[in-house]
């Protein structure tokens, strides 16, 4: 028997034209509701094993020894290895940087770092067997700030590095540094009315996925493996693997299985190469499924960071200059670090126009959890820092906070502190105008259903603390800009392949891409593109897989853009052969053939005058046509790494909130009660999905401003709430409504002038919430999340 | 140890289970129902509801001995379980004529079985009022909440036909959604009890 949760094929397809701007549905929604669709961790073989990765229990230390003889005599245990067993001398991984060891050697850098894997017939058998290895560690002091991973004589977290950062950064326990340095800041600031400053905090937030790191590996008969996977990108992943395990890439063969959720925390590896290692030294299929325990320790978080700005204005309201300095921490291990330094630094003065600007941002190497990519991506943290400055320089000069920002605000033609200039649309005045137009929700609301307060309505809920008493209300706006795909000279392509013929009786067109779904509607999408350009109403996706070519990350806002442009790019080639194939066939027969510009619509070929040529099954007959191609948007070029300058982005990504927020001031508890998105998509591909991603972005926003935090003790780096009941996100509950007006200014640059939509609303949620909460307190409030005890004044 | 169960109407047996399986590593592990989702195993995300003698739990909090002798609906059958409540009260959601009413007896449940799914896409697969509305409403992204949250809604439907917003956020709040923001989710769970009361 072979392997249970292969995924098929999902033909969509019906009366409706179904192209782009119209609300179709999910080809994959059926499976998703009737439980039929198989994620990685549904994936089964026949005589599968279970993998169990032991991990350290410390942040940092030497490794003394490991013994793993107990653990391998337990009956039904199949193997344990360690880093003695890797089968090659490629033993690292990494991003950009290799410095993650595939299991420890010598020493350990984090809390959660895996120690030796197993594999045993039973997942219980498994990590009981993991127990008993015996790791003896000797231990190491932990570096967890700035001012330890700096100190004189500080332990190096990594010794001797190599990698492309170490010639530019102050100190070995900085992994990368980017100054954004235009015009002369502290010249302006002598001529500022007006100057504030801030200190801010950013907690350690953490993608939350729903569906733990997991997949199978097979054993394949030509010494190679197959790998069903939940990931964000195939071929980063194999480019990754292969070379531990020894194998040419064309010998892991990956499969994308289904994945619940990403937001970036599946960017890096995770048990893909344990998976395969346990597999190839047993010859049996292995299967790992992280448990949410494990999930905490198995991908990399969002940076928590320190943001120190200053900002100055006139007394007519317009911004001299902003300094700032950004420490994130990077954690034991690279990951997306030097990424985000990008990130946070040319975004770090938000959607504003400023010609004095001086900006530093730093990673850390720390024993802390390894950070890198989540949802926002480095300009969250910024964001949330720079949206506080612009509230307390609008308070000081005496603006309104709305209006202090539209008369600061950005638009096309403007440059950014790295001197690129914003060669589209740049709605932001537009955005903030149309947020703080929409209607507000009634006073107090609770009261809604009648006489009696619903507490289901109020701060504290169903615990009924309050019936209104002590209630303040607090509105709070924010605005955010966040870059579009990989930035910083990235060669930033993807690949489509599309097959269009005749199959009973109908013209079918299949697409075939690498796209990792995460969930995000890229497979709706796809077929829109298909049916849009191709004139068919069925189109097959075929799973996504590394027979076919990369199709870069599912991350960045970055895959309609990309892989929607592949395909595009890759149907309109198709196209062409189609129409030639109909020149040669049917040419004589109508001189509109030669003449007019020809489109496929409804099953057919028309002229732009809507006259019908030919059908395309009279076209096509038994003929295929197939194309495979790659399609790249407009190079960029990497910062300067003394000056910030150079024109590193391809597209920006607009959203504004108005968070409404209620708040028992006596118990620090808040309710937010409505979070109200405007953004920018440039072009809605698929209206339903596109205010599914800015509900969903904005939520989790929500979650960073008021709950969600991983808390790593300082003393030990260890983390202490890594479970679903100590580290909270929202529910339904917690959640207001969100309501969302979507703008479309199409960008010329991009397929159908489309825009990156998945991030900006997570970024500017997070900072009108905070506002809200200042408004309704006048409390300072300069990190987050904010919890009771910041409110009562008992932190 | 043995445990046999009822699932989806059939009788179920498994054997060799370890007592500290819960029922929901029995029924997806060795019962090939995957449908019911594993994303805590602590009871705090709701993404293995299943309904056992009617009432929906945490799968994941139950030791599967507990379930012996016991009657379980899963996502894979729930548009069997509505199809047949919706023949005998006339109501898919089995809201319409009883508000208040108390779901379908243990006796009805034992005298259905789910059929077998052989469409290898789902596509025309026959759907429940519920899981209709939440691919209409767009409140599946990655879906791995929905089987849960399925079974939840469809649960608090049969209850309460005409639920408040606060009453649809009060019974689902033991299920966690990370990708929605829940907004599609409220849509869905709204447009399920207007088709419903339209249909009365
Ligand atoms: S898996 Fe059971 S509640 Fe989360
Ligand atoms: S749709 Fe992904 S968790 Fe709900």
């Amino acid at each position: 028997m072979g392997t249970t949760g292969t995924p098929t094929n999902i033909t969509q397809g019906s009366g409706t034209r179904g192209g782009i701007g119209e609300s179709t549905l999910r080809p994959d929604g059926t499976l998703k509701v009737t439980g039929e669709f198989a994620y990685s961790s549904d994936m089964w073989h026949e005589d599968m094993l279970w993998g169990q990765i032991l991990r350290s229990t410390v942040a940092h230390a030497e490794i003394v020894s490991i013994d793993t003889a107990e653990a391998l005599a337990t009956p039904g245990v199949y193997a344990v290895m360690t880093y003695d067993d890797l089968p090659t001398e490629v033993r690292h991984y990494g991003l950009e940087i290799q410095d993650t060891p595939v299991l420890a050697h010598g020493k350990v850098r984090h809390h959660g770092e895996p120690v030796a894997i197993v594999a045993a017939d039973h997942p219980e058998t498994a990590r009981r067997a993991a127990a008993k290895i015996k790791v003896e560690y000797r231990e190491l002091p932990v570096i967890t700030d700035e001012a330890s991973a700096t100190a004189p004589g500080a332990v190096l977290v990594h010794e001797g590095r190599t990698d492309h950062h170490i010639g530019h950064v102050p100190h070995p326990n900085i992994v990368h540094r980017q100054p954004i340095v235009r015009g002369d800041a502290g010249q302006a600031a002598l001529g500022a009315d007006f100057v504030v400053r801030g200190e801010y905090t950013f907690g350690m937030q953490d993608q939350a996925f729903l569906g733990p790191e997991s997949g199978l590996a097979v054993p394949a008969e030509d010494g190679g493996v197959e790998l069903y996977i939940a990931t964000q990108w195939l071929h980063s992943d194999l480019r990754q693997i292969a070379p531990v395990l020894g194998l040419p890439e064309d010998k892991v063969r990956m499969t994308l299985s289904g994945v619940g959720g990403a937001f970036g925390g599946r960017e890096d590896l995770s048990m893909q190469i344990h998976a395969c290692l346990l597999a190839l030294r047993t010859g049996k299929p292995v299967k790992i499924v992280y448990n949410r325990f494990e999930s905490f320790f198995g991908h990399v978080h969002r940076h928590p960071a320190k943001l120190t700005y200053e900002h100055g204005a006139t007394k007519d309201g317009r911004l001299t200059h902003v300094k700032a300095r950004i420490v994130l921490d990077g954690g034991a291990y690279a990951s997306a670090s030097p990424a985000v330094v990008g990130n946070a630094s040319s975004l770090g003065i938000g959607p504003y126009v400023v010609d004095d600007v001086d900006i530093e941002a730093i990673a850390l190497y720390t024993n802390n959890p390894p950070c890198g990519a989540m949802r926002g991506f480095g300009a969250v943290q910024a964001c949330f820092a720079y949206e506080a400055q612009m509230d307390k320089l609008a308070d000081a000069v005496g603006m309104d906070r709305v209006a202090f920002r539209q008369l600061n605000a950005m638009e096309q033609g403007s440059l950014l502190p790295t001197g690129q200039r914003v060669d589209s649309p740049a709605p932001v005045a537009e955005l903030l105008r149309r947020v703080k137009a929409m209607p507000l929700p009634p006073e107090r609301q609770w009261l809604s259903a009648g006489e009696d307060a619903d507490v289901r309505q109020l701060p504290g809920g169903l615990s009924n603390t309050t019936h209104g008493e002590g209630v303040v209300r607090g509105i709070g706006y924010a605005v955010g800009i966040k870059n579009v795909g990989f930035s910083e000279g990235f060669d930033d392509y993807s690949t489509a392949r599309v097959r269009m013929e005749v199959v009973g009786g109908v013209p079918v067109a299949t697409v075939h891409t690498a796209m990792a779904e995460v969930g995000q509607g890229g497979v709706t999408v796809h077929a829109q593109i298909a049916r849009t350009e191709l004139g068919v109403a069925q189109v097959t996706i075929q799973p996504a897989d590394t027979r076919v070519g990369s199709a870069g990350s599912t991350s960045a806002s970055r895959q309609t853009y990309v892989t929607g442009g592949a395909v595009k790019n890759s149907c309109e080639l198709v196209r062409e052969k189609v129409l030639e194939i109909g020149r040669r066939k049917l040419g004589t027969y109508h001189p509109a053939w030669a003449t007019a510009e020809l489109l496929l619509e409804g099953g057919k070929v028309v002229t732009d005058g809507g006259e019908v040529l030919a059908d395309l099954v009279d076209v096509l007959e038994d003929e295929a046509v197939e194309v495979e191609a790659e399609w790249r948007h407009r190079p960029t070029e990497p910062f300067d790494l003394r000056t910030g300058q150079g024109d590193g982005h391809v597209q920006y990504s607009f959203a504004a909130h108005r968070a409404v927020v209620e708040v028992d001031t006596e118990l620090g508890l808040v309710k937010v009660i409505e979070l109200a998105c405007a953004q920018d998509v440039g072009k809605a591909l698929n209206p339903l999905s596109v205010v599914g991603q800015i509900q969903g972005g904005t939520t989790q926003g929500l979650g960073v401003a008021v709950m969600e935090e991983i808390i790593v003790d300082p003393k030990t780096a260890k983390v202490r709430n890594p479970s679903f009941t100590d580290y909270l996100i929202p529910t339904i509950l917690d959640t207001p409504t969100i309501p969302v007006d979507v703008l479309e200014l199409a960008d010329d640059h991009a397929p159908y002038g489309l825009r990156g939509i998945g991030e900006a609303p997570t970024l500017s949620s997070t900072p009108a919430v905070l506002a809200a909460i200042r408004n309704a307190t006048g409390l300072q409030l300069d990190r987050t999340p904010v919890r009771p005890e910041h409110l009562t004044g008992t932190a | 140890m043995r445990v046999s169960f009822t699932v989806n109407g059939r009788r179920q047996e498994a054997d060799d289970v370890w007592e500290g399986e819960s029922l929901l590593y029995v029924l997806r592990e060795r019962l090939g129902l995957p449908g019911s989702k594993n994303a805590c195993e602590q009871g705090e995300c709701g993404s293995c509801t299943v309904r056992l003698d009617g009432v929906p739990v945490c799968s994941c909090l139950v030791a599967a001995g507990q379930a012996e002798g016991r009657e379980i609906v899963t996502v894979e059958g729930l548009a069997d379980f509505a199809r047949q409540r919706s023949e005998h009260t006339g109501c898919a959601t089995g809201a319409c004529n009883s508000v208040g009413g108390d779901g379908i007896s243990l006796d009805e449940a034992q005298r259905w079985a789910a059929k077998g799914q052989d469409s290898q896409t789902g596509e025309g697969a026959e759907l429940s009022p519920v899981q209709q509305a939440f691919i209409d409403a767009g409140a599946v992204q990655c879906g791995f909440c929905t089987p849960g949250l399925l079974i939840a809604a469809d649960e608090m439907l049969e209850r309460n036909p005409n639920p408040t917003d606060a009453d649809i956020r009060e019974a689902l709040s033991g299920n966690l959604c990370r990708c929605t923001g829940y907004e599609k989710i409220m849509d869905a769970v709204r447009l399920a009890a207007a088709r419903q009361s339209e249909a009365v």
